[in-house]
């Protein structure tokens, strides 16, 4: 039976223990865990639009941690084993579906880059397989694997316990699971600067008055260098729009998700049965929320020749996202700049199957004021040790 | 898609260029001088802004030489082009 009302509504009040700016997954989800696993409960979620309306509603919900480097496959792993438990950890219903991910290979060094990432991912303790065109085809039907194609199936990585989940819902389970323990989520509420006094974060400045907190945590995603600037931190950051699309509701036809980084497109059909499609991002910095529509263009002839049998769809809907990339497709969690402030921003294209993993970490770092050891290695001292975290192959196009 | 107008050849279509990003950004004089720290910034730290924004786009298709503009982030209004090596306009 659902309640009547998911969260409350509540005017903010003039100070918090912890002020999380953002109400995405991210924010959603670290108010949550601060609350559960570590019992500091005085804790705001400022959101500027309305909850789950910002990236977390424009991401295309796939859900999988076969990334190259051990530090990715730490943090991803530990959100998707917490992913496989989150429906009973809520209470609360997310569609989260196991349905397997595919990430094609089209060149001698895609092949190549796949294998390796296999190898890694079973090292890492990950589920992964690596499958020649046929086991792909198997594994999705309406797969084109002809040897015909512009850019040929040449075989795949797969794994199995990757999957999609209803963004929204899990949004939604996140924001009732934090309010039901006392934080307090604010929507229409933008933060328009970090306030900073001695060298420490005093709290945070809004158009509905000053809100101090001696602990702030940014979840602001693609707005991320905006607020960090109103602090002097300059972070390694680029804005772009990522776009993504759906087609009307068609029967079921696409069992699993397809990626393919080559040919730029990736695809599932979601519960419901729309075809969900995401694609990379537009080239140029934006925060319009919007993208140029070659780019739709030519995901969907990538999409055409992998999968002939969407010919006759018809796209439905199109938007975009404004998505902060780094430059080594590795996120930049951690304290930065003055004390108090922690920084989770830098997931560019992949920041949803994180959510429950970063939101843990996050949390529990805040909580005990360093970083929580599946997040060391993503501190933006990185950019100065040179200890980069390159996952462009596994993340660059498709994340 | 954005219209992109070349300072050579008029405007084309965006489909025409290839981006740059950032534009401005010099190569520091004495690399050897600079610390770890600086060297990071060089490297990776580029100019985020939400609104005017100069940055580079070089007309792959077309005369195939590089130019910078100054575009809105927010609307992705172009508001100016000007050669490559001319100091950024001064915009109302």
């Amino acid at each position: 039976m659902s309640p009547e009302v998911l969260w409350r509504n509540p005017e903010p009040r003039r100070a918090y223990d912890v002020v999380v700016v953002g109400g995405g997954g991210h924010g959603l989800a670290t108010a949550y865990y601060l609350a559960r696993n570590h019992g500091i409960t005085d804790v705001a979620v400022l959101e500027r639009g309305w909850l789950g309306g910002g990236n977390m509603a424009r991401n295309t919900t796939i859900i999988r941690s076969n990334y190259l480097w051990e530090a990715s496959a730490g943090i991803y792993e530990h959100a998707l084993r917490l992913w496989e438990g989150l429906e009973d950890d809520l209470g609360y219903d997310v569609d989260f579906s196991q349905r397997g991910v595919l990430n094609l290979a089209h060149s001698l060094s895609d092949v190549r880059e796949g294998v390796r990432r296999v190898h890694a991912n079973r090292l890492a303790g990950i589920d992964a397989e690596w499958l020649d065109p046929a086991q792909a085809h198997e594994v999705c039907p309406i797969l084109n694997v002809s040897p015909d194609l512009r850019h040929p199936v040449l075989g795949a990585t797969y794994q199995p316990r990757a999957g999609i989940a209803k963004h929204d819902y899990v949004a939604w389970g996140y924001a009732h699971g934090a309010d039901a323990l006392g934080v307090d989520l604010v929507q229409d509420c933008p933060v328009t600067a970090v306030t900073v006094r001695a060298g420490a974060v005093t709290g945070v400045d809004t158009p509905r008055g000053a809100i101090a907190a001696h602990r702030v945590v940014l979840c602001a995603a693609g707005h991320t260098s905006v607020l960090a600037g109103t602090v002097g931190l300059d972070l390694p950051l680029q804005s772009h729009p990522l776009q993504a699309l759906v087609s009307e509701l068609l029967e079921p036809v696409h069992p699993t998700v397809v990626m393919s980084n080559a040919v730029h497109v990736y695809v599932s059909q979601a519960h419901k049965g729309e075809l969900v499609m995401g694609a990379g991002v537009d080239a140029y910095n934006g925060y319009g929320r919007r993208g140029s529509f070659h780019v739709i263009e030519a995901q969907m002839a990538a999409a055409l020749e992998l999968f002939p049998v969407f010919a006759r769809a018809h796209v439905l809907r199109t938007w975009g996202g404004i998505v902060d990339v780094s430059p080594d497709a590795s996120p930049i969690v951690g304290p930065a700049g003055p004390d108090g402030l922690y920084l989770n921003c830098g997931w560019g294209t992949g920041g949803f199957k994180a959510t429950p993993g970063i939101g843990w970490c996050l949390a529990d770092t805040v909580a005990h004021e360093r970083p929580h050891p599946l997040v060391a290695p993503f501190g933006p001292d990185r950019f100065t040790t040179g200890a980069l975290i390159d996952e462009h192959g596994a993340a660059a196009v498709a994340h | 898609m954005l219209l992109i107008p070349c300072p050579w050849c008029g405007p084309r279509d965006e489909t025409e260029f290839h981006y740059g990003g950032a534009a401005h950004v010099a190569y520091p004089p004495d690399p050897a001088a600079l610390s770890d720290e600086e060297w990071g910034r060089y490297l990776f730290v580029r100019a985020n802004p939400e609104g005017a924004f100069a940055e580079r786009w070089s007309h792959a298709d077309g005369c195939r030489r590089w130019f910078n503009a100054v575009r809105d982030t927010r609307t992705y209004e172009i508001r100016a082009v000007y050669r490559a090596g001319e100091p950024r306009p001064v915009l109302p």
